[in-house]
């Protein structure tokens, strides 16, 4: 149309488009900057109002700042999380804080801008009791759910099916249009149906009860529940719910009993590699050489305290530190091991009860040594952060690190020390300096040296167990005694003399102690095996595996 | 055999160890007043009950800066009872009859203190014990500076009921008397609060206990049946370290399951890494972490006596500082360090605690404590989330249980008696 007319009107035209153009240009920056500083306000308002005494207050704070959408809000509750948020006892201003050389870094929670360092006088903590804990994970699930990376969805929405309502509902069904990650997918469509599952549409809510059916949620469980059992309300529950629900039930207790099942034998193996481990040392002294040494459990402790002081030398390299502990628990311990054999045992083979009391006398004595030199206190051995949590296989299932790596490492030492005994010229004159003394000594091979070098692989391989239990137990000087009782049950148990009988025996007797314990209690179960312990003997006095030909002899 | 064998040997170590602590010091005996320390330094309980020990000779060479009492000045008399239950009847008895003694401070189980009573008794002497416990008893020869069931266990529980809505309970402890009397009172406390049994789960582990996987999944499982639940913990002694790392380590959040322990204070929480623990709540009479004059010139001083800038303080600590600061007060009112007179006086005096509270002795021997409720921090200081308003007087005989519903303890004129039942208004003499 403008085309068509004259060109000063066209001019005149173009002036007042320009004219309205920038009439209507010109508001929106300044409608932008009163929008923002209004934001600016009311988040700085809403964190002011974290500044208080009342877990009341700081609740109706903390509902206040999930409406707020600034990408600070999530800042400012990781760092309440992780208890770094103060604020000042002057003014109040909340403030994110640092620890540095015992004095408080601060920042300001608006924008990071360093605000020096304080006494921790100065400054209080922004305190949180467990409903603001779960408040503030609620409120940073919903965050993450916007998130890019899959995983963290994938966290945040789980973390949304602890606790569902009409909120989360409406929150999945949308995120489910614009989702594409399989696993989140999964997990949404449980959350749905938790919520689904209460509807009144009898469809509706056998859908939920099918997708919960595959789940192994609790909360899932404790919804199909309540519609299966339901005793009293029985009328208002449609039969065919309550039919698929109680055949949901079923399904999902048959795999809860098969992964509790699976993690009864897991922790039965773990019991069992601690009393391996234990053992694996002693069935070479006493096993092998004969030597009742009842100072074994020090030894062990020698290897826990070890494991300690490697931690005190290494500060900074924590997740090192029990690596570096391995080879040096062993050393350690062995050469207490050769000590205790060259000064005390070899004058006391071929009579036992002298050994007994003499090693008894030994294991007092390396007690106090720890005692006077360490503390009568238990010393704090840190867990590398990769023995730490569980791996979580779903959510019947999960296995803690330690008593994993803990499993691996004890079989690998056994096949170690298997596969030295069997393959290494070592090895080899050990087996015959046990088996024929005079005729080893003959075949020229110096047999005391051989004696201490044995007592001292024995005293190593406990040091190492040691490193192993320092990860599970107190390091204190009382470690050893627990253990000393059941490495000697465990040896006797297998057969004396037989590597393979010390690992049959103490994986069963860990997994026998492990199916007892539900039902008996932790008391009673351990008794229980000790007198299953004491009729096997009466009736096999030489353990499951015993030594057969020349060698029992 | 082997056991009995250490016994006797540190059995002889540890008397070994007074003789010779004796010869050193005879010349003041006649001029001071002795004052008996009664704690393991060896053994299972050693990791607690050293520090007592530290705390009474802190708070004695205090005293002897001050002047003394009675113008004398104080001697410390240390024995190590080694762990070892019967043993701290026999260091009663030497203390008593041997060191002569004026009062001891000491015991930390309930087993010890059980048989510590009838030797304490029959020598008439007397006995500070400054460890929360499971009530049921009241001595004239014991003033007990701990809490009683009422000022810790039940408030936690009521705690844990209204605040935290919790309807499933699982009442884990040590097996031995402490842990196996109050889940009884706990338990029909729940019942009479229409907790049905089925939301109930008891279960008792050995002292020293380190194989925790299969009770902490026990727990999760239990706890997964959608309504709330938590546990109280009266797990005893070095076995909490395995225990919470165990649910650290299978990620049992206190935001699902809270753990509210009763032997659990600053000092056991400074062997582990609490950060997995955030939340996890005890229910104790002090916090070190508590804002107050008192308690920060307290920390300053311990820290100062042991030299370690880190050491924490906890709440058997106050209970000896209450108590040795009442015997002092009792000690100077009576004029004498007789039995019976400072038992006498000590009924109705008053002194200040360390949260800025007093604390008054009553009638029963129990004392009037504030109950709070703090949650484990990443530091390993508890943060108190819940406190009652006021103090709570410590009820010896508690009132949950049936057999005890109607007994009372008093020991003043004209009733005289730890345990007076006010219905049938007769003295049992059963005092323990």
């Amino acid at each position: 149309m403008l085309q068509n007319s004259g060109s000063s009107f066209k001019l005149i035209s173009i002036a007042i488009l320009t004219v309205i153009l920038a009439l209507f240009l010109l508001p929106l920056p300044i409608v932008q900057a009163a929008q923002d500083s209004a934001k600016q306000s009311s988040f700085e308002q809403i964190v002011t109002l974290l500044a208080q005494k009342s877990f009341k207050e700081k609740a109706k704070a903390l509902d206040a700042l999930s409406h707020v959408d600034d990408e600070r809000v999530e800042r400012i509750l990781n760092a309440m999380l992780e208890s770094r948020l103060y604020y000042l006892k002057s003014d109040k201003t909340v403030v994110f804080t640092e620890k540095v050389d015992g004095l408080y870094q601060l920042n300001a929670v608006l924008n990071q801008e360093s605000l020096g360092t304080v006494k921790k006088k100065k400054i209080k903590k922004i305190s949180l009791n467990n409903k603001l804990r779960k408040k503030i994970r609620l409120i940073l699930a919903k965050i993450k759910l916007s998130h890019p990376d899959a995983a963290v969805r994938y966290s945040g929405v789980k973390e949304l099916l602890k606790k569902t309502s009409a909120e989360t509902l409406f929150l999945f069904r949308e995120l489910r249009i614009q989702e594409n990650d399989d696993a989140v997918l999964e997990a949404i469509d449980t959350g749905i149906a938790l919520s689904e599952i209460e509807s009144t549409d009898v469809s509706t809510q056998l859908d939920a009860i099918k997708v919960l059916g595959e789940s192994l949620l609790p909360v899932a469980r404790a919804k199909v529940a309540a519609l299966a059992v339901a005793a009293g309300n029985a009328e208002n529950i449609d039969l065919k719910v309550r039919q698929a629900a109680e055949k949901s039930l079923k399904k999902i207790d048959g795999s809860l009993e098969f992964y509790a099942f699976i993690e009864k034998l897991f922790f039965g193996l773990s019991l069992g590699s601690v009393l391996l481990l234990a053992a694996i040392g002693l069935s070479i002294t006493f096993g092998v050489m004969g030597v009742i040494n009842m100072a074994h459990g020090e030894l062990i402790m020698i290897g826990a305290y070890t494991t300690y002081v490697i931690q005190l030398l290494m500060p900074n390299n924590i997740g090192m530190s029990v690596i570096v502990a391995i080879p040096a628990a062993f050393i350690v311990a062995g050469l207490v091991g050769i000590a205790i054999e060259r000064g005390v045992i070899r004058f006391l083979y071929g009579r036992p009860l002298e050994t007994l009391l003499a090693t008894f006398g030994i294991s007092l004595i390396l007690q106090q040594l720890v005692r006077s030199v360490f503390s009568p206190l238990n010393r704090i051995v840190e867990t590398p952060a990769w023995m730490s949590g569980s791996w979580e296989i779903n959510s019947a299932l999960a296995i803690t690190y330690n008593r994993l790596y803990i499993v691996i490492f004890s079989l690998m030492v056994f096949f170690a020390l298997l596969v030295f005994l069997k393959k290494s010229v070592f090895g080899l004159q050990m087996r015959a300096v046990t088996q024929n003394r005079q005729m080893a000594k003959s075949m020229g091979i110096r047999s005391t040296w051989v004696d201490a070098l044995t007592f001292g692989l024995g005293s190593g391989i406990a040091g190492v167990a040691g490193v192993a239990l320092s990860q599970l137990t107190n390091v204190g000087p009382n470690l050893g005694q627990a253990y000393i009782i059941d490495s000697f049950m465990v040896v006797v148990f297998g057969g004396v003399g037989n590597l393979w009988g010390t690992l049959v025996g103490a994986f069963s007797l860990g997994i026998v102690n492990k199916f007892l314990e539900p039902w008996a209690g932790a008391v009673l179960a351990k008794i229980l095996v000790l007198v299953f312990i004491i009729l096997f003997i009466q009736s096999r006095p030489k353990g499951l595996f015993p030594q057969k030909g020349r060698a029992a002899e | 055999m082997f056991l009995k064998k250490k016994f006797q040997y540190t059995a002889f170590a540890a008397s070994f160890a007074v003789a010779s602590f004796c010869i050193s010091t005879p010349t003041f005996s006649a001029e001071t007043i002795k004052i008996g320390i009664l704690h393991s330094l060896s053994g299972t309980m050693a990791i607690s009950e050293t520090t007592l020990k530290d705390t009474m000779l802190m708070l004695i060479e205090g005293q002897n800066k001050k002047g003394g009492v009675l113008g004398k000045k104080l001697e410390a008399v240390v024995v190590d009872p080694a762990s070892n239950w019967p043993l701290f009847a026999e260091k009663t008895r030497e203390l008593i009859e041997k060191d002569k003694v004026d009062v001891i401070f000491g015991c930390w189980t309930s087993v010890s203190r059980k048989s510590v009573l009838p030797v304490i008794e029959e020598l008439n002497g007397l006995l500070f014990y400054p460890v929360q416990y499971e009530g049921e008893e009241s001595s004239k020869n014991v003033f007990y500076t701990g809490a009683a069931p009422n000022q810790q266990a039940i408030p936690a529980v009521d705690y844990l009921m209204d605040e935290l809505e919790v309807e499933r309970w699982v009442l884990a402890g040590t097996d031995y008397v402490y842990p196996r009397t109050t889940n009884k009172i706990l338990e029909s406390y729940l019942k009479a609060k229409g907790v049905a049994a089925a939301d109930i789960m008891i279960n008792y582990t050995p002292f020293g206990h380190s194989d925790w996987q299969s009770i902490v999944s026990d727990i999760k499982k239990f706890g997964s049946t959608g309504k709330k639940t938590a546990v109280v913990s009266t797990i005893n002694g070095d076995a909490n370290v395995p225990f919470y790392k165990e649910l650290g380590n299978q990620g049992v959040s206190a935001e699902d399951i809270p753990v509210v322990a009763f032997s659990v204070g600053e000092e056991e929480l400074s062997g582990i890494d609490t950060k997995p623990l955030v939340g996890h709540l005890a229910a104790w009479n002090y916090f070190m972490s508590v804002e107050s004059d008192e308690n920060e010139a307290f920390i300053e001083k311990w820290q100062a006596f042991t030299k370690d800038k880190k050491r924490v303080s906890n709440d058997p600590m106050e209970a000896h500082y209450i108590g040795f600061n009442m015997w002092v007060d009792a000690v100077e009112k009576a004029g004498t360090t007789a039995t019976d007179a400072v038992e006498k006086a000590m009924i109705g005096l008053k002194t200040p605690n360390l949260t800025g509270g007093t604390a008054v002795m009553h009638k029963n021997h129990h004392l009037s404590k504030p109950v709070l409720i703090g949650e484990i921090q990443e530091d390993g200081q508890f943060e108190v989330v819940w406190e009652t308003e006021g103090t709570v007087p410590g009820d010896a005989w508690s009132d949950h249980l049936a057999g005890s519903k109607d007994i009372i303890a008093d020991w003043t004129a004209p009733i005289k008696c730890g345990n007076y039942n006010t219905k049938t208004k007769k003295c049992s003499g059963q005092n323990f």
